[in-house]
């Protein structure tokens, strides 16, 4: 211990100890005990101490890092993720209690008022039904928000566990589904939404939702059965079935946390388009109807006035838009945290 | 025939039945350019506390015989045609997959090559070790970390406590080779087979892991089958040594012996391409040719096409594991040779 501790202290004087060498030795004999003096006071407590300290700290801050805190820790850094976190939170807020910003109906219309500017009683102004379009913006949230969730999340599960037991098992199981999400594949989405949509005469937030999930997810499910298919054939897989694991503890514990990222991703994407594509649908008339509000059907109510009163457009148009690139601007801010391929 | 004879003359020096028996096993995978024979008819046996190595180039079968016995062979498209594995009596290929799946890790584990990636990264390293107990023994979480504790601090982890819970890749490789082991070691198992366990490693932290291994295997009484393609590495731990090559095994030795005396041209060959100090400034010795390609395996002997002794008969017959002995034909315990030449081999 004492003679690694020399080396370094001693380096940068080493010519003076061999002055000190030339020396008679009762000064050689001051001088080392000078040294050791020196080195007592200094080592034990300043380097050594600060060493462990640094080591702690080190380890402190290796210890908070799985790929989840890695991943957060990239998006706390991420201006993207906080501004449309915020638009996302705030829109939620609106979707839940919309009463919050505005005490005018969005169903109390008055034709009488049909297509009036902007006022302080409507401060967005009116639509050709005299309603206020303030308040149907603000309304027209909750349905956006409601089917973007639910449509994500039954797309998300029905396709992630049904992707996710192909990628798996394969063999027969496999085929059989690639083949059924291949077919999914072929059916454009407008037609089959006509079609669907039109068959059923109930026009509520769930059936929406419900042909959206249908439609949807094959797209989820492939993503599931590709990254399954990825994180079956590591090794720490094979390892944990070389020591025993049975497929229930291969599944959830290996390989779904290591195939879950890329579903993630795709689903709060997802999320955003699934919002336009119920406006689109509302808007031809064949996915939500009034008295539902929903800003497809005031952009379709605006399609005949909006070059004399051009809010009637822009207001849910604006909504629209930001509610959906708020998503998509999260999902990118979580892809670009959670591959690491991208860094 | 004098291949299961040699076989049965290596387990009859150990007093007892071997641990583990395989018998003419045959494992081929079935893609799409034809079947790869893989594994063709191979015979070994471990006792407990005994260690065998098997040695052999990349593609000689060696990794997936021991898939084989482990049960972790990926079907399709591997299958194994053939043969019998003897695990304490019990012939595993005909034990139900439940049952096999118990037997993988309590009785039987294995030490992979990589263990980068043979730990999962999203799982901290506390979390796998105990992952051993929970399934197999059903212990609670709590537990089961005090254990993965333990077990860290008995394959030299240092800071156990506190590594406990850090994720494998802010260990080191060596680090993660003793976690590796501690997970193959949880259970005391009775057999335990390394799959290249130091081939990822620095060649210091090798011989660590090496000397870990050996000691744990005599502190347990453990059979060990190391599968390496290192002769260097085998050398200090190994008490046999199997060599394969094209899904056979062609020669079988105590291991000193081997280095000594190879008695098959394809050793000889291995041990000369070691490169050597005192051979500065000469060509390095390179056996001639490649491994053949397990679906076109050449008829007779499969080394005849690279082999510098080989005749007509090498072409057409397949010689079997023959008996080796001195050449006053005293009894070689434990040796045998794949070669129609061995005693031209073993003697010069």
């Amino acid at each position: 211990m004492p003679d690694q501790n020399t080396d370094p202290a001693d380096d940068p004087m080493g010519t003076e100890v061999h002055s000190a060498f030339a020396t008679p030795t009762p000064n050689l004999a001051s001088m080392e005990s000078e040294q050791l003096v020196e080195r007592e006071q200094l080592e034990p407590e300043d380097p050594e101490d600060k060493d462990n300290l640094e080591d702690r700290d080190d380890r402190q801050r290796e210890r908070a890092r799985s790929l989840w805190q890695d991943a957060w820790r990239d998006l706390r850094g991420n201006w993207i993720f906080w501004v449309s976190s915020l638009v996302i939170v705030f829109l939620v807020i609106v979707a839940i209690w919309p009463g919050l910003f505005t005490s005018t109906s969005p169903l109390a219309c008055n034709l009488s008022n049909s297509l009036q500017g902007s006022s302080s009683a409507h401060p967005f102004g009116t639509d050709n039904q005299g309603c206020d379009i303030y308040s149907r913006t603000l309304h027209g949230a909750r349905a956006s928000i409601t089917v973007g969730f639910f449509a994500t999340i039954g797309s998300v599960l029905v396709g992630a566990v049904l992707g996710g037991l192909a990628g798996f098992f394969g063999g027969w199981w496999d085929a059989i589904l690639s083949r059924i999400t291949d077919i999914f594949f072929g059916i454009p989405l407008l037609l089959g939404a006509m079609v669907f949509l039109t068959a059923i005469d109930s026009h509520s937030v769930w059936i929406v939702v419900a042909f959206l999930v249908i439609l949807g997810w094959p797209q989820i499910a492939r993503i599931a059965r590709g990254s399954v298919i990825t994180a079956k054939q590591q090794d720490y897989v094979t390892a944990a079935r070389a020591l025993g694991a049975g497929n229930s503890r291969l599944m959830l514990r290996h390989i779904l946390p290591n195939a879950v990222a890329p579903i993630i991703v795709v689903g709060t994407i997802a999320l955003g388009s699934y919002i336009s594509l119920e406006a689109t649908l509302s808007f031809l008339g064949v996915g939500l109807a009034p008295p539902t509000v929903s800003w497809g059907i005031d952009l379709s109510n605006a399609v005949q006035v909006f070059r004399n009163a051009p809010g009637t457009l822009f207001y849910p148009a604006a909504a629209l838009s930001i509610t959906v690139l708020a998503f998509i601007m999260l999902g990118d801010a979580v892809r670009e945290a959670l591959d690491p391929k991208l860094r | 025939m004098s291949t299961a004879s040699s076989a049965r003359m290596t387990t009859a020096d150990t007093t007892e039945a071997p641990l583990l028996q395989v018998r003419d096993l045959h494992v081929e995978f079935r893609t799409r350019e034809g079947v790869a024979k893989a594994v063709n008819g191979v015979n070994y046996s471990v006792s407990a506390g005994e260690t065998l190595a098997i040695l052999g180039e990349s593609g000689s079968g060696k990794s997936v015989s021991s898939q084989a016995v482990m049960g972790i062979l990926d079907s399709p498209p591997g299958f194994i045609t053939g043969g019998e594995i003897l695990f304490k009596g019990r012939d595993l290929l005909t034990v139900g997959r439940e049952d096999r799946r118990k037997i993988r890790g309590a009785q039987m584990a294995m030490v992979f090559q990589d263990a980068l990636s043979a730990l999962n990264p999203v799982l901290t390293v506390g979390y796998q070790l105990g992952e051993m107990f929970r399934t197999h023994k059903g212990t609670s979480r709590k537990d089961a970390k005090t254990k993965a504790v333990e077990l860290m601090e008995r394959v030299g982890i240092p800071g156990a406590r506190e590594r406990v819970n850090q994720y494998p890749h802010q260990f080191s490789g060596g680090m993660r080779q003793r976690v590796m082991i501690a997970m193959a070691l949880a259970l005391e198992p009775d057999l335990i087979i390394a799959d290249e366990p130091t081939t990822a490693l620095d060649v210091t932290v090798q011989a660590q892991v090496m000397e870990l291994l050996a000691d744990l295997q005599r502190e347990y009484n453990m059979g060990l089958i190391l599968i390496t393609h290192d002769l260097g590495v085998v050398a200090d731990v190994a008490d046999k040594i199997a060599v394969m090559y094209a899904g056979r095994i062609v020669e079988t030795a105590p291991v000193h012996e081997l280095y000594a005396r190879p008695a098959h041209p394809y050793t000889k060959g291995l041990l000369e391409s070691i490169p050597r100090l005192d051979q500065k400034g000469r060509d390095l010795f390179a056996i001639k040719g490649l491994p053949p390609n397990l679906v076109r395996i050449p008829a007779g002997c499969a080394f005849n096409p690279r082999c510098p002794m080989a005749q007509e008969i090498c072409r057409a017959e397949v010689p079997p594991l023959f008996a080796v002995t001195e050449a006053d034909g005293a009894e070689l315990a434990g040796r045998g040779s794949a070669c129609h030449f061995w005693k031209e081999t073993l003697h010069g």
